[in-house]
């Protein structure tokens, strides 16, 4: 049972940061000049977008390390990173979707390349469990998905220098780095990052053990019903 | 290696003009969707970036057709056991296919961009067809490095004519960009001159990577 070790620390340790990060954002952090109360979205928003384009990214490098191994474990571990990114990015379109509306007025807007390019990568990433689960042997399922995360993986930054170059710079970025931005500001984003990353962390650990735990379950099974068996044959 | 490609790539054209499946498919695919434009955006004619809109779509839309028949001969007849007896290196395959399609591509934009030019183009082609096939080249190159990875990835799933297309389409939208902007200017009204060399290196750059990581990937899906 090495999977679900530390799993109720990472836990706890995750909760205890999002409590801190969620006081921070709504009681230490100062009210942005122009946005007002709004701009307060950007410290879920962005951390969820650098989160889970690192985990899109980091399922591609799981893959490539699948694909030099041939190890069954790093092909599971890029399916989570994708699955959980996946989750993550829904997170991000919808906390976009509100702060467009709250700032231009539109649920959507198509000046803002960040965004657009993140709906791109994430229709991209939308195919990859359809692509797995119509692959019926499991090996060449491993294989096929850890080509396809690769592929998608360096996609990533090309889409994003494709968007970028396309749009004109119309709207200043609210938060281009933590350089620019007053002290209160940027530990409140740290922290944030901080937390979502662990949200990360401690969801791609429990879809891993529950799958690990899955495995063993199968096992456990197959072998009792195996003794069965074998007790009828020789029972009788 | 260049004996194995040229044979394949023989073999490939061969039976492309005995079946005639995939070129005249997607010429006359994109001669009924410049029909469908017209009626759809009740216009006479169109010019400028709506035009380059247009041309694109239409043209990335035609080679998906083509992106999703060009293994399905190989995986259904046995090609692909034939070829992976045959003691040859397996990028050989990749570099066929994508020439192949390469040179499906260029074929019907024959048809087809006279075609669009003919019937849905108000300033006329002439004088901006020498630069324009510079984007159409550098945009059928990408299209051919990815749609033969796509092919080849999906179509031994269960739901290829599906996926091909859900798969091809995010994974072309730089190329539409980069295409389409560099188009638009030739295909202006007042013709404002020649294209700006960024889209061009924007398209240059994404066929090298894409060029590059196809061949990287390509071997793991021929495994079996």
């Amino acid at each position: 049972m090495l999977y679900g070790r530390g799993l109720r620390t990472l836990s706890v340790l995750t909760a205890a940061t999002w409590a801190v990060a969620l006081g921070l954002v709504f009681f230490y952090a100062p009210l942005e000049a122009e946005q007002g109360f709004l701009q307060k979205i950007f410290y879920v928003h962005v951390p969820l977008a650098i989160v889970s384009l690192c985990g899109f990214v980091l399922g591609g490098l799981f893959a490539i390390a699948h694909l030099r191994t041939r190890e069954s474990r790093w092909d599971m571990r890029s399916y989570v990173a994708i699955h959980m990114s996946l989750i993550l990015g829904v997170g991000v379109l919808i906390t976009g979707s509100i702060w467009a509306k709250g700032s231009w007025g539109h649920w959507w807007v198509w000046d803002e390349p960040t965004l657009v390019s993140y709906l791109i990568v994430f229709l991209l990433y939308a195919t990859y469990q359809p692509l797995r689960f119509s692959i019926e042997d499991p090996e060449r399922r491993a294989r096929y998905a850890s080509v396809f995360a690769v592929t998608a993986g360096a996609f990533v930054p090309m889409n994003f220098l494709a968007v970028r170059l396309s749009s004109a710079y119309l709207h200043p970025r609210v938060l281009g780095g933590t350089s620019n931005l007053p002290g209160s500001m940027a530990l409140t984003f740290g922290v944030s990052l901080v937390a979502v990353g662990l949200l990360f962390a401690t969801l791609c650990k429990y879809e891993m053990t529950a799958k690990h735990a899955r495995g063993q379950l199968r096992a456990l099974r197959r072998r009792r019903t195996d003794e069965l068996q074998r007790a009828g044959r020789f029972g009788f | 290696m260049r004996a194995t490609v040229a044979a394949i790539l023989r073999k490939e054209f061969l039976v492309e003009l005995r079946t005639l499946e995939s070129v005249p498919g997607m010429s006359l695919f994109a001669v009924s969707t410049f029909v469908v434009f017209h009626f759809a955006l009740n216009q006479t004619s169109v010019s400028g970036a709506e035009a380059a809109g247009i041309l694109w779509v239409t043209l990335l839309f035609a080679a998906i057709l083509g992106v999703n028949r060009l293994f399905v001969a190989d995986a259904e007849q046995g090609g692909f056991d034939g070829f992976l007896l045959a003691p040859v290196d397996r990028t050989a395959l990749l570099a066929a296919k994508a020439l192949a399609l390469l040179g499906y591509l260029l074929a019907f934009e024959l048809v087809a961009v006279p075609a669009f030019a003919l019937l849905l183009l108000q300033p006329s082609l002439g004088g901006a067809l020498p630069d324009l096939l510079a984007p159409i080249v550098l945009a059928d190159i990408g299209v051919a490095a990815i749609g033969t990875l796509v092919a080849a990835m999906v179509v031994r799933t269960r739901a290829r004519d599906l996926l091909g297309p859900l798969l091809t389409l995010p994974l072309l939208v730089p190329i539409v960009i980069g295409a389409a902007r560099a188009s638009a200017p030739l295909l202006a009204a007042t013709h404002a001159g020649g294209s700006s060399g960024r889209w061009l290196g924007l398209l240059a750059l994404y066929d090298l990577v894409f060029g590059l990581i196809a061949w990287a990937v390509f071997d793991f899906l021929l495994e079996d």
